[in-house]
This record gives structure tokens, C-alpha cells and sequence, in this order.
């Protein structure tokens, strides 16, 4: 599961109302959401995103609100996965459950240029920056969630589960 | 082995004897909640589970709080979804307007939470419950979506963190400086994943709506739940609300915790929080004069009886400041009824306030007070963002009701001493 793209760089303690405002909460397709995303922060990024760019962030990302409108809003918009150095306990769990794996490395948050090319392998927990060559390793994720993350989400895990009588 | 309060509540509903931090655990949830904005995607989750009737149709709360009365077609059809699903799974506590109000408000007042419950709620200010000594957190859409279908989730068992609040506190200082200063210590992500356990002999004094405050901001510092260990403050609080009577679980004597903090409370000021962040945290009389543009007094966090009857002993008999915009939103219609009968709402508007129907209102820019480009408002609520509540360049100042009410009548940030 290895993805490639362009780089988007955040700072730390991105909230939730940074990510998707809450005057944009009135409704809740994906695809409507991601109009609107990190509009007050980076008013170019819904226009300029493409399908399998990397958000990377610093310290405690998605914190604030529990809206799962934020990580949709990403997903929808194009970004295949997350790099951060922390991300909130709310906004990681719900990244998971929908889909959207999020990497956890101090390093590569700090030498990812934003605007610059970065590959992730979710499932072998690294990221490479493709101007530098460079890879780091994410921490590692508990088994069950990798999981989920490799079935698509919650949903088709608990289905997957479901279906196998467990 | 000992326990914290936390531990204990996890481990029954894990069915276990024994858990700690860190673990993985599996457990039964007695509540599920959700919201107008939360509800509409949590449904859509259950439907697509292939589920078709929800795991305890007593157990589920559905609240539209965040864009009522609705302030356009999009909100209206998204209240409709969870009224449609309400009606067709049978749900009791579908709040409609009229019955509705802030959620957090609402769920202790109607006695849905007690003590050694544990609630799950698609909105991050779920952690109120802990005032009560309930396990509760927030979680997004998917995951109560999962839950409205199965009555269970898994957790990772907390590590907590211990907070002692030393000595009393004193006149026009409550839960809300309290927290705010405990934010200003911790900062923003000084407790992800964490509990704070609130203690000390100045909480003990603390009555249940300071407790909700102090609960309610515990995730602002990135913890899953806070938690207060119940005791005849909060017996008397669910007095007649529930059929049930509540598990009244205490933390051991040597419980693990990761840290303890010994807080002095009795030379606290008023704290206030500065934009952009809630903790951003300065004592009142470390800030310039900053003149504002709109007060706030309502939300999950100050929308209660006891915060309209501290700001409406100050304002009583005075005017509020030409050019303020006092918005004043009891957080129930329980709260909204109580605050005429007592004459609270009379004093806010005899005082040029504005009231308006119980729901979370301008706190999270939805509608109700919205901020234009530049302006600067003091909130009782819990969030001060960019963006918070309105415009990207408006800003947003936290605070408890007391400096609410002083800076709604000189049109700065006052200490109620001010007046």
C-alpha cells in the first residue's frame, strides 16, 4: 500500500475548525466537505489538491471538535494519508475508522518540504522523500488498526469481521 | 491491584476485574449520543453497516443543538434525517424543539447520566459527564455509528492524571478559572489520551455546575475523559432525576497515576484565555484594557442556572456598555424557565442584553452572534480558535460569567471588581 504525492505542510496544534469551519457543517457529503477544507488556513489547497497528496503536520493534529467531517473532508479532497508528529486522540481514531492511515514521525514531519514529493507505505510504516531520498520510519500502530486501516475503515472491517462469523 | 476511578468504571464494563493503562479493552456503552451535525453521518454509518435496529433504542440520545431553531435548508434536512431515524427506531430522547437545549446540558438535567456510567457521544465535550464520576469521551460519527448498532467499542485504558486543587476559592472564582488556569499549565496537548482526575478539598466545595465547567474543558487539554469521584454534591444532583441509582465508584488510595499536580486555588484571579488558543491562558489583571464588540454567556460550558444567576447579580440594575452586543443563551428550557421565574431574564434585558433559544449558538459559529472581520468577542464557552466564531480574523476571549457580566456592562474585559 504505497502511495505518492505532493507534500502539504502544516504547522502544530491544527484544529479541527482549521481543517473544515464550522459554518461549513451544515451538511455532510465528503465531496461537499472538501470544497471547504482548510479554507481559512490554506484557501488554495481545495483548488490545488490532487488525488494521493500527504498532509504533513506538527504536533497534535485534528485537535478540538470530533467532527469525522474533518478527516473526510480530507480524504475526499484527495490526501492519502497523514504524516505528523502527534495527531489529537479524537481526530487519529477517527482517521482510522474512515480510512485515512496517519503516520507518526517527529523526523519526517520536520524535513518534509512543503510543496515536495513524499511516498508512504502504510503498511510497512515509512515515508520517503522523494527530492532528498531520504526515509523515515513512522511509529508503529497496534495490530487491530492496521487492520482496519488495510480493510478500507470501520465499516468494512466490522462487515469483513461480520462475514468471517467472529 | 489498585485502581483510579477511571480503571474501575472500564474494567465493569469490560466485564473484567481489572484494567490498566494502556490497554485495549472492549467494552458495553449505557449511552449513545449525537448531535445535529454529528447524528446525520453516524446514521449513515449504521445504515451502511447493513444494521437495522439500533442496540437499545433506550439508550440512545439524539440532541440537535448546533443549528436550531435551523438556520437554513441544508441544517433543517440534516435534523430532519435524525428526526426521521428517531421516529422510525422508536428513540425517546430525540429532543425536539421546545424540549431541546446544549446537550450537556440537557443529558445530567433529564438524569440520562449518572454515576459510573459510561456515555460515548459524537461531540468532543462528552468528557462533561465526568462531573458526575461517569466515564464518558467523545468519538467521531463512525464509531458511534458502530455503536448505535452493537452497544459496544473498544478503548486504549487511559493513564490519568492527577490534579489537587488546594485551599477555596474565592469570591467571583469558580471551575472556569479553575480549568483555564489547568489549561494554562498544561497546555493544549498536555493530557492527549490522558483522564484528569479532579481533586482536592477546593472542588469538593465546587457545586455540580462548576464541576460540568471543569469536565467539559478537560478534552481542550487533549485528555479522553476528566472525572470527578461523585460524592453527596453530586447524590444530591441526581436526586429524583433517574430510576436508576448510580454506581458510586472512588479511586484506591494508591492508584497509579502519571503525574500529580498540587494546584493553589486561594490567591486565584479570574483567568481569562487569549486568542487563538484555550491555553492561552493569563490572570485578569496581567491584560490591558481590551475593548470588545460582543459578550457571550451560554454554551455546554456556562449555559447553566447558577452561571445567569452570578452574571445577573452583577448586571442587575446597570446597562450594558453602548456598542456591546450581549448575548445571553440559557443552555436548557428548563434553565431558560427557571432564569424568568427568578427574574434573570428580566435583568438581562432590562440591561440591553439579547436572549436567545436554548442551543449552542454563536460558540461554534454556527449562527446566533457571528463575529465580522476584526472583531473581538468574550466567550463563556470553551474554544477560542481562529475562526471560532466567525470571521478568520475575528478573536475570541474565554472566561467565566462573572467577567462575562462585568465586561458586558464597561465594554472591556473587567474584572467584576471593576464594577
Amino acid at each position: 500500500m504505497e502511495t505518492e504525492g505532493r507534500v502539504w505542510k502544516f504547522g502544530d496544534h491544527v484544529d479541527t475548525d482549521l481543517i473544515i469551519p464550522a459554518r461549513f457543517l451544515n451538511v455532510s457529503d465528503p465531496e461537499e466537505l472538501a470544497k471547504s477544507c482548510f479554507i481559512d488556513l490554506r484557501p488554495e489547497f481545495a483548488r490545488e489538491v490532487r488525488s494521493g497528496d500527504i498532509a504533513v503536520a506538527g504536533v497534535n493534529f485534528g485537535c478540538g471538535s470530533s467532527r469525522e467531517h474533518a478527516p473526510w473532508a480530507m480524504k475526499a479532497a484527495g490526501i492519502a494519508a497523514v504524516v505528523a508528529k502527534s495527531c489529537a486522540r479524537i481526530f487519529y481514531r477517527n482517521a482510522f475508522n474512515i480510512g485515512l492511515p496517519v503516520l507518526e514521525s517527529e523526523e519526517a514531519a520536520d524535513m518534509l518540504q512543503d510543496g515536495g514529493r513524499a511516498a508512504v507505505d502504510i503498511v510497512k510504516g515509512n515515508i520517503r522523500d522523494m527530492d532528498t531520498k531520504r526515509v523515515f520510519f513512522a511509529k508503529p500502530v497496534p495490530e487491530f488498526m492496521m487492520e482496519i486501516i488495510q480493510s478500507g475503515g470501520l465499516l468494512p472491517y466490522i462487515r469483513e469481521k461480520q462475514a468471517r462469523g467472529v | 491491584m489498585a485502581m483510579t476511578i477511571t480503571e474501575k468504571i472500564l474494567a465493569a464494563h469490560a466485564g473484567r476485574e481489572q484494567v490498566s493503562a494502556g490497554e485495549l479493552i472492549e467494552v458495553d456503552v449505557d449511552l449513545a449520543l449525537a448531535n445535529d451535525i454529528t447524528a446525520p453521518m453516524a446514521i449513515r454509518m449504521f445504515n451502511e453497516l447493513g444494521a437495522k435496529e439500533v442496540f437499545n433504542r433506550d439508550l440512545v440520545a439524539l440532541v440537535p443543538d448546533h443549528f436550531v431553531p435551523n438556520k437554513d435548508i441544508a441544517s433543517a434536512e440534516q435534523v430532519k434525517l435524525m428526526r426521521e431515524f428517531a421516529r422510525k427506531q422508536r428513540i425517546r430522547n430525540f429532543f425536539e424543539l421546545g424540549e431541546t437545549g446544549v446537550e450537556h446540558v440537557i443529558l445530567p438535567e433529564k438524569g440520562l447520566v449518572l454515576p459510573g456510567d459510561l456515555v460515548i457521544g459524537a461531540d468532543s465535550h462528552t468528557c462533561t459527564y465526568g462531573a458526575l464520576g461517569a466515564f464518558s469521551a467523545g468519538m467521531g460519527s463512525t464509531d458511534v455509528g458502530a455503536i448505535l448498532a452493537t452497544g459496544r467499542t473498544w478503548l486504549k485504558t487511559p493513564a490519568a492524571i492527577k490534579l489537587i486543587y488546594e485551599g477555596a476559592c474565592g469570591p467571583h472564582v469558580g471551575g472556569k478559572d479553575l480549568i483555564l488556569y489547568t489549561l494554562g499549565l498544561l497546555g493544549v496537548a498536555g493530557a492527549v489520551y490522558k483522564t484528569l482526575e479532579f481533586t482536592g478539598e477546593a472542588v469538593d466545595r465546587l457545586p455540580m455546575s462548576h464541576r460540568f465547567t471543569m469536565a467539559n474543558m478537560a478534552v481542550e487539554a487533549g485528555a479522553k475523559n476528566g472525572i470527578f469521584v461523585p460524592d453527596e454534591t453530586a447524590r444530591a444532583y441526581i436526586e429524583g432525576r433517574s430510576t436508576r441509582s448510580g454506581r458510586f465508584y472512588r479511586s484506591d488510595p494508591d492508584a497509579v497515576y502519571e503525574r500529580e499536580i498540587r494546584i493553589p486555588v486561594d490567591a486565584m484571579e479570574p483567568q481569562v484565555a487569549l486568542p487563538h488558543s484555550p491555553d492561552n491562558v493569563r490572570p485578569i489583571s496581567a491584560l490591558n484594557s481590551v475593548p470588545l464588540d460582543q459578550v457571550f454567556l451560554g454554551s455546554c460550558t456556562n449555559g447553566r442556572l447558577e452561571d445567569l444567576r452570578e452574571a445577573a447579580g452583577l448586571i442587575r440594575g446597570r446597562r450594558v456598555a453602548p456598542g456591546i452586543r450581549f448575548i445571553v443563551i440559557p443552555g436548557s428550557p428548563l434553565i431558560y424557565r427557571e432564569a424568568v421565574k427568578e427574574g434573570l431574564i428580566e435583568t438581562f434585558l432590562e440591561a440591553g442584553g439579547v436572549i436567545g433559544p436554548p442551543c449552542c449558538g454563536p460558540c461554534l459559529g454556527g449562527h446566533m452572534g457571528i463575529l465580522a472581520e476584526g472583531e473581538k468577542a468574550l466567550s463563556t464557552s470553551n474554544r477560542n480558535f481562529v475562526g471560532r466564531m466567525g470571521h478568520p480574523k475575528s478573536e475570541v476571549y474565554l472566561a467565566n460569567p462573572a467577567v462575562a457580566a462585568a465586561s458586558a456592562i464597561t465594554g472591556y474585559i473587567a474584572s467584576p471588581d471593576a464594577l
